[in-house]
């Protein structure tokens, strides 16, 4: 087959789109493709997370009340840039918008605590466990045991959380 | 060196590879996005001086602006970089080690996205890997991270421990049975992700499939691994017992054959034709029908990519002499 474009050369790149529900064909040769920008094969492909990400942040995100929205102190990106490029600008921003992002990051990983390695940076050893945190870390570790099928250390963590669940009752 | 990728792996008949890749920022420059030209090369200076410092390690230190488009996209061919970060140039740079285990992408969507490859399934060893020399960076350069919701990171469907642990896998037969989608939607349940191997939103090429853990936070490095290896594990067991279902057939004989005989006889050889008919190939060797070893075809499918043979081979600068280059070099190997 000929290039639809030039009709000189073979065909070699073969395009096809779905736009609004009409697929359209087109089949062109290597310097044509390239000419129309269809020559990087990685770009254009699959589903933008980021944006994907943005979409989410902005359903998910509490209603804002009227006013000028916060800015983040060190890289100034606002929150609205972050649910429009579904990117977060610094380490900060995590820190200033943590609230209102935390619904989309219970959303996207049903989880709101870190349970894995911990960073040189963390400064968690400056700061006690509050009961919630080792109550989750307590699950987490229960449901580890489940997973290893080691029934009798997931029944002490379960006893232990009953415990803690008791104490901050009364 | 010889690189890793030419090496038997466990599980070799069905697993190619194994990849672990933790995203890391510093605390003190804003994320990539937000960062200039300059910025960037100073995030990726501090990084390589203290790996570099360690000594011990046989890295080399490329910047993307030096590479030619070939040479990027081979390196996205080898699966060494993303291919996003191919077409990166001012900024961006890449640590490689010397048989290409370890490629670390500098200021790619993350300041450090720290990457082990090993053949075959490892995915504890890699991750043995990727944590000591994450420990070495960690113990000189301050990491973002929040004790509520660990290691900070652009995007954030990464927070948590910032882990993708991927496995490379070749299912010609669950392919063949139509399993694949009823197999992706049940790993998906699990918290993994399984997709073709070229990347999100690609026909897997060659039946070459990765799965991947998609949840990072709220579960240790060590459990996420632990899901993912159990789930390989089923699935080589039954990509084996299809094939062994399939290759009973003589038809499916036959076919595996006749891939063989045009492979070692054809003339032009493009990727496409390639990879479907290595695909049918390594199935039979991976059953012992054919004794040519995987690792020999493991080895032929990164060499004969694209951009791989446009890189080797500086005539190889159009489709139709790429497709000849292809085409003898194939032969060679298999005869």
């Amino acid at each position: 087959m000929l290039c639809q474009n030039c009709g000189k050369n073979e065909a070699t790149t073969h395009i096809k789109q779905i736009i609004n529900g009409d697929m359209a064909e087109s089949h062109l040769c290597a310097e044509c493709a390239a000419h129309l920008g269809y020559s990087d094969m990685f770009s254009g492909f699959g589903l933008n997370l980021s944006e994907l990400f943005g979409g989410f942040l902005g359903d998910m995100a509490p209603a804002v009340a009227a006013g000028k929205s916060r800015r983040c102190p060190k890289c100034g990106t606002s929150f609205d840039e972050i649910v429009r490029d579904g990117r977060v600008g610094c380490a900060d921003c995590y820190r200033t918008f943590y609230d209102r992002l935390l619904p989309s990051i219970q959303r996207i990983h049903g989880k709101i605590k870190h349970n894995g390695k911990i960073s040189s940076a963390s400064p968690v050893e400056a700061r006690p466990e509050t009961a919630e945190e080792k109550i989750e870390r307590l699950k987490n570790e229960m449901n580890d045991a489940v997973a290893k099928q080691d029934f009798e250390t997931a029944a002490k963590i379960r006893d232990e959380i009953k415990a803690l669940e008791g104490g901050e009752k009364k | 060196m010889s690189k890793w990728y030419f090496e038997k792996g466990d599980q070799g008949d069905i697993v190619i590879s194994t990849r672990i890749r933790l995203a890391r920022n510093l605390d003190e420059f804003p994320f990539p996005a937000k960062l200039d030209a300059a910025g960037k090369n100073k995030v990726n200076s501090l990084v390589k001086s203290t790996l570099f410092a360690n000594g011990g390690n046989d890295f080399s230190y490329i910047e993307m602006k030096d590479l030619s488009r070939v040479q990027a996209v081979s390196l996205a061919e080898r699966h060494l970089i993303s291919p996003e970060f191919a077409s990166k140039k001012d900024g961006s740079a890449l640590i490689l080690s010397s048989d290409e285990s370890v490629s670390i992408m500098l200021c790619e969507e993350d300041h450090i996205r720290l990457q082990v490859m090993k053949s075959g399934l490892a995915l504890e060893e890699a991750y043995d890997i990727a944590n000591k020399l994450d420990n070495v960076i960690d113990g000189k350069l301050k990491y973002a991270f929040d004790d509520r919701i660990g290691y900070l990171t652009q995007c954030p469907t990464n927070l948590g421990t910032a882990m993708r642990a991927s496995v490379m896998l070749h299912l010609p037969a669950l392919t063949r049975c139509g399993q694949m989608s009823r197999l992706a939607s049940t790993v998906s349940k699990l918290g993994l992700t399984i997709r073709g191997a070229n990347g999100e939103g690609s026909q897997p090429r060659g039946d070459m499939y990765q799965i991947s853990n998609q949840i990072t936070l709220g579960i240790t490095e060590e459990t996420a691994i632990a899901n993912l290896k159990s789930i390989v594990l089923q699935l080589v067991a039954q990509e084996r017992a299809a094939a062994a279902e399939i290759i009973k057939n003589p038809a499916e004989e036959d076919k595996i054959f006749r891939a063989l005989g045009v492979l070692k006889n054809a003339r032009l050889m493009s990727t496409d034709e390639f990879m479907e008919l290595i695909s049918v190939v390594r199935l039979g060797a991976a059953r012992g029908i054919i004794d040519t070893p995987v690792e020999k075809i493991n080895e032929l499918i990164v060499n004969m990519q694209p951009a791989t043979i446009s890189a080797a081979n500086s005539e190889a600068d159009n489709p139709a002499a790429r497709d000849a280059i292809r085409a003898k070099a194939v032969r060679e190997a298999l005869s």
